[in-house]
């Protein structure tokens, strides 16, 4: 498949003939404490408390838990946009805090909660810009310069991958929610990360993209060997489509597991604090959540 | 990580993204605007603008209080560039008012409405908001400020005079954008309102300061002070404008060289970190940038306002986002603009000259109103 040659004809993947299990951790996190610092609150409470667990390479992770349980700072945490305070991250076995920025961003790729758009770049512009990481080290230079033909083309490959080939020449301002997703997304793509952070990517899609985007995301999975870490609220979602699935709240993990060990009513009534149905989705088999409906009339 | 191309996998691509053909597809569908900046887009666009700046600036050459024909414009520009010293034909005052007069306040007028428009595209994409401008946000006034000290304490009067005033410009500029800085830090990206908030009150001290410099000085000297603020362009001697010349083109050569990284700041700090940006270190040393070229301008020209929001608001809807072609149309946009508008400022009323900043405040309030009222959704 093109993606995967795009990656192979860059020389960048080298695990792709090894089998998911024999692969190393893209991420190996090591009890980490995050806390927000201000003046006003010097010993804020910790908003990651105390977590260790490892990203498989290869495997689709989903991270969920309920409002404020800390999911969002996981994944800039992940992506260097923040800094625990205690702890150890190492991305594919290298400390990730000494990493420059740049090199961080040819190997992980970020799509964020907020992709609110100020100035008009079109969605070509856009996308190319996933290609800055890999640009001539000088940073003097590197204001000049312009793409590469191979640049080009890998952008080219990721609009394709994300269906936004017939908005190229759009404004970025001009788009709706959706749209405008497809575009953060495919310039994360860009990046021809290893690993792909995504922080509620189906929030503003209808469910022709989420479901599109999750395949997507698994098909780079197993064509590209692409490690993907998922925040999400839609806990169907990560069920049907993620490998594994950690469960925060309160900082602090509850449950990391396959669909079928995290997805249980219990645990997530104890999380959430809310009576769930837990059944199995008919064609795939893996757990369903299903809220309590109001009863049927007549019933009580 | 090295990454090394290999034109043997390359070939095995699908054909739709044959390396060569892909810029004709990223291009595809393009009626009036490009999806993406090509290199011919970026020579055809600068090639016009610069093609218009010498037009514009010889129509300019032409008008003044004594009229002086195409021709004539012509022979003395052809009698300077082959280096000869020729009187027939041409009148010594219409040579000695092109050569000592015109043609080096053109030439200033031109230096300065670039570094003011260049000076606030940067300013936009590190605050990601349309409407900032040196003048607006009070970054001129804080120059200003820097300024008047310095002619206050005799720096004006001294040999010191060409370096040492952008320096103070410098240093005055410099604190007003260090308060700035502080505001966007702590509110992520500055909204509109605070922005302007920030503007107004910066504007309001550094210019009771001033006031405070002006009504101590004597009247001589004060009358000066007040046309300097006002934002005047006078003939320069050459040697002062090569000197001005040798420092805006440092700064701007160090702010072109930033053009990517504008292209990515202006998605938003996170965004710009995940592709690989040290934003704290990119935003101080355009911060320092920007404040260094205004210092310098307003230290030459005092406060000449709006350029740099009207010429990169301007450029922006016409030829799009992309910083790269973004910042050198707008330099040129807003040196032809600058340009013209001291030639009216020249001839309106001539022999009277009009300070040339109220030309530009008038041509600039109404259309920041305009943004204001009616094109609230780009302001975020």
């Amino acid at each position: 498949m093109s993606w995967t040659s795009q990656h192979r004809a860059i020389g960048m993947m080298s695990s792709d003939s090894i089998p998911l299990l024999e692969r190393g951790p893209a991420y190996d996190v090591e009890s980490i404490r995050f806390r927000y610092q201000s003046n006003e609150s010097p010993a804020a409470r910790w908003i990651l408390d105390n977590i260790s667990f490892h990203v498989q390479e290869g495997e689709v992770l989903g991270v969920v838990g309920p409002n404020g349980s800390g999911k969002t700072s996981l994944l800039k945490v992940l992506a260097r946009l923040m800094t625990p305070q205690q702890g150890h991250i190492s991305l594919f076995g290298e400390d990730l805090s000494a990493k420059a920025q740049r090199e961080v961003a040819c190997l992980v790729g970020v799509v964020p909660q907020d992709t609110q758009m100020l100035f008009p770049f079109t969605v070509a512009e856009s996308v190319l810009m996933g290609r800055f990481p890999h640009l001539a080290r000088d940073r003097w230079i590197g204001g000049f310069g312009w793409e590469s033909r191979e640049d080009l083309a890998i952008a080219e490959q990721a609009m394709m991958t994300m269906d936004i080939v017939h908005l190229a020449h759009r404004s970025v301002t001009d788009l709706s929610g959706g749209e405008r997703q497809r575009t953060v997304i495919a310039r994360a793509l860009a990046q021809t990360p290893k690993v792909l952070l995504l922080d509620e990517p189906t929030a503003f899609l209808d469910l022709q993209h989420q479901v599109e985007i999750c395949s997507v995301l698994r098909r780079l999975r197993d064509e590209g060997g692409l490690t993907v870490v998922l925040v999400s609220h839609d806990l169907n979602l990560v069920s049907q489509y993620c490998d594994r699935i950690l469960l925060l709240d309160h900082g602090k993990i509850v449950r990391l597991g396959g669909p079928g060990e995290v997805i249980e009513p219990e645990v997530l009534e104890s999380v959430y604090r809310c009576r769930v149905l837990v059944d199995r989705h008919p064609s795939s088999g893996l757990p369903r959540i299903t809220l309590p409906g109001r009863p049927l009339s007549g019933e009580n | 990580m090295k990454y090394v191309i290999r034109e043997d996998l390359l070939k095995q691509l699908p054909a739709t993204v044959e390396p060569g053909s892909c810029r004709e597809i990223l291009s595809h569908g393009t009626v009036s605007q490009g999806s993406i900046l090509t290199n011919s887009r970026w020579v055809a666009t600068l090639g016009i603008l610069t093609l218009t700046a010498i037009a514009v600036g010889m129509i300019c050459l032409h008008f003044g209080a004594q009229p002086i024909s195409y021709g004539e414009v012509l022979r003395v520009l052809g009698d300077m560039a082959s280096d000869r010293d020729r009187t027939d034909g041409t009148s010594d005052i219409a040579r000695t008012i092109l050569v000592q007069v015109r043609l080096p306040r053109i030439l200033l007028g031109f230096l300065v409405g670039c570094s003011l428009a260049s000076v606030g595209v940067a300013l936009q994409a590190l605050l990601r908001n349309p409407l900032a401008d040196p003048y607006v946000l009070g970054v001129s006034s804080g120059a200003a400020l820097g300024a008047a000290v310095g002619i206050l304490f005799g720096v004006g009067t001294t040999f010191l005079a060409e370096t040492a005033l952008p320096a103070c410009g410098f240093a005055g500029g410099l604190v007003a954008l260090v308060v700035i800085y502080r505001m966007a830090a702590t509110y992520g990206q500055l909204p509109i309102h605070s922005l302007l908030l920030t503007g107004v009150i910066l504007n309001a001290i550094f210019s009771a300061l001033i006031m405070f410099i002006t009504s101590i000085l004597d009247p001589n000297r004060s009358y000066g002070m007040m046309a300097w603020l006002m934002g005047t362009l006078t003939a320069p001697t050459y040697s002062s404008l090569v000197g001005l010349m040798i420092y805006l083109s440092i700064g701007l050569f160090l702010l072109f060289s930033q053009m990517r990284v504008l292209n990515i700041l202006a998605l938003g700090e996170e965004s710009a970190r995940t592709l690989g940006i040290d934003t704290e270190q990119a935003k101080r040393s355009l911060f320092v940038l920007t404040a260094l070229v205004t210092g310098a301008v307003v230290s030459v020209s005092g406060m000449i306002g709006f350029i740099g929001m009207i010429v990169p608001h301007a450029v922006r809807l016409v030829i799009g986002a992309d910083h790269r072609l973004l910042l050198p149309a707008s330099a040129l946009v807003g040196g032809t603009f600058l340009m013209g508008a001291d030639t009216v400022a020249r001839t309106l009323i001539a022999p009277t000259e009009i300070p040339v900043g109220i030309i530009t405040a008038l041509a600039g309030g109404p259309f920041f109103v305009y943004l204001l009222l009616w094109r609230k959704d780009r302001l975020a």
